[in-house]
């Protein structure tokens, strides 16, 4: 159970954007800790995002990824109060899912 | 040979300031504007009005009963008016040491736990970091109104504007050597003028703060512990007289502007 996302979902002539911030260590396994140990690699490798439980965003992520990843994008469609959800993978099997209510875009 | 080291100083120090008005800040602030959306501070601010509402220590209490200044549980605009004098404790106080009396007395969590270890790591989150996010994220948007009404807390401001101004350490440090002119940097990044509105303005209104580089959200007496250390002064005790002092020098130098955090900062 990792920490909790930030989205922000917001549609504006039709086309919803979504802004996700995912809470995650992503260690590369490169890093040494202070004791000179390598720390274990640590990062999401998957990212769901679905519109009403239809998927509109898949993503492999890596090591390349930073820290606290943050994500925006973009899909057609989308109305205010529908929902989007995301969820998020991890290399230790670990899962994340959170979901928002669409708003109207000022 | 003394004329000579003067002459090359008056030189360096103009130079010093046109260097600092080139391109590099113009575009570290485009760089500011990229991060500044999606800030990682969010979710320390997340992570704060959790624990904010979480019941916890030997008291089983949530924080909810706190008083930031504007009465019992009021964390709205809070952060524009602190650091203040409180009655109940008979001194001023900034957000942190305000926690920390709400902590030790509500909650009934030992003092030590909490100041041993204030600041985060990689491997560890502090809840006092992850509380005092939450506070002024709370007061984002809203002016800056430090009070220095009551005895206590003009006293503040003088001891803040002593130790600003107060050299000593092996380098012969103060904060003012650093922050007490325009123009001045080190490396690429542009340092304020503390001693003005604008730059104390500028600074105070985007601290606390998440950094890129430590990957990590910053809380102020984290930032003036740092100031201390990168002084070589011996380290402050956390939320001390002496830190809430400095605290409250420079936030009623940043009076009337809009607090703006918790920023990101590279």
């Amino acid at each position: 159970m990792g920490s909790p996302m930030k989205i922000r979902a917001a549609v504006k002539d039709g086309i919803t954007e979504v802004k996700i911030l995912m809470g995650h260590a992503m260690e590369t396994g490169l890093r040494k800790d202070a004791a000179g140990a390598l720390v274990p690699a640590w990062f999401i490798t998957e990212v769901t995002a679905k519109h009403q439980g239809k998927v509109v965003l898949e993503a492999q992520f890596g090591t390349a990824v930073s820290k606290d990843p943050y994500l925006v994008f973009r899909f057609k469609g989308g109305a205010k109060g529908e929902k989007v959800s995301v969820s998020w993978l991890d290399n230790k099997g670990d899962t994340r899912s959170d979901e928002v209510e669409i708003t109207e875009k000022v | 040979m003394y004329t000579r080291i003067i002459l090359t100083l008056a030189l360096a120090i103009p130079c010093l300031a046109i260097a600092g008005d080139d391109k590099s800040a113009e575009e570290i602030a485009k760089y500011r504007e990229m991060v500044s959306d999606g800030n990682p501070a969010e979710l320390d601010e997340m992570r704060g009005e959790e624990l904010w509402k979480t019941a916890a220590g030997t008291k089983k209490a949530s924080l909810e009963k706190c008083d930031l200044g504007k009465g019992a549980g009021v964390v709205k605009g809070v952060y524009a008016e602190l650091p203040r004098y409180f009655a109940d404790t008979k001194r001023v106080q900034d957000l942190e040491s305000r926690l920390l009396t709400c902590m030790t007395t509500l909650q009934g969590i030992p003092e030590a736990d909490i100041t041993s270890k204030p600041f985060s790591t990689n491997n560890y989150k502090s809840d006092i970091e992850g509380l005092v996010a939450y506070v002024v994220g709370q007061s984002k948007g809203m002016k800056m109104a430090v009070s220095l009404k009551h005895p206590k807390e003009k006293e503040a401001y003088e001891i803040g504007k002593r130790i600003f101004f107060y050299r000593a350490g092996p380098y012969d440090f103060s904060c003012a050597t650093c922050h007490s002119e325009n123009g001045r940097r080190i490396r690429l990044q542009d340092l304020p003028n503390l001693t003005t509105n604008i730059g104390a303005q500028r600074a105070y209104t985007t601290w606390p703060a998440y950094r890129v580089s430590q990957g990590l959200f910053r809380s102020f007496q984290w930032r003036i512990n740092d100031c201390f250390r990168q002084q070589r002064f011996p380290e402050p005790v956390f939320g001390s007289e002496l830190t809430v002092a400095l605290t409250l020098f420079l936030a009623a130098n940043a009076n009337d502007a809009v607090y703006d955090g918790p920023a990101i900062k590279r």
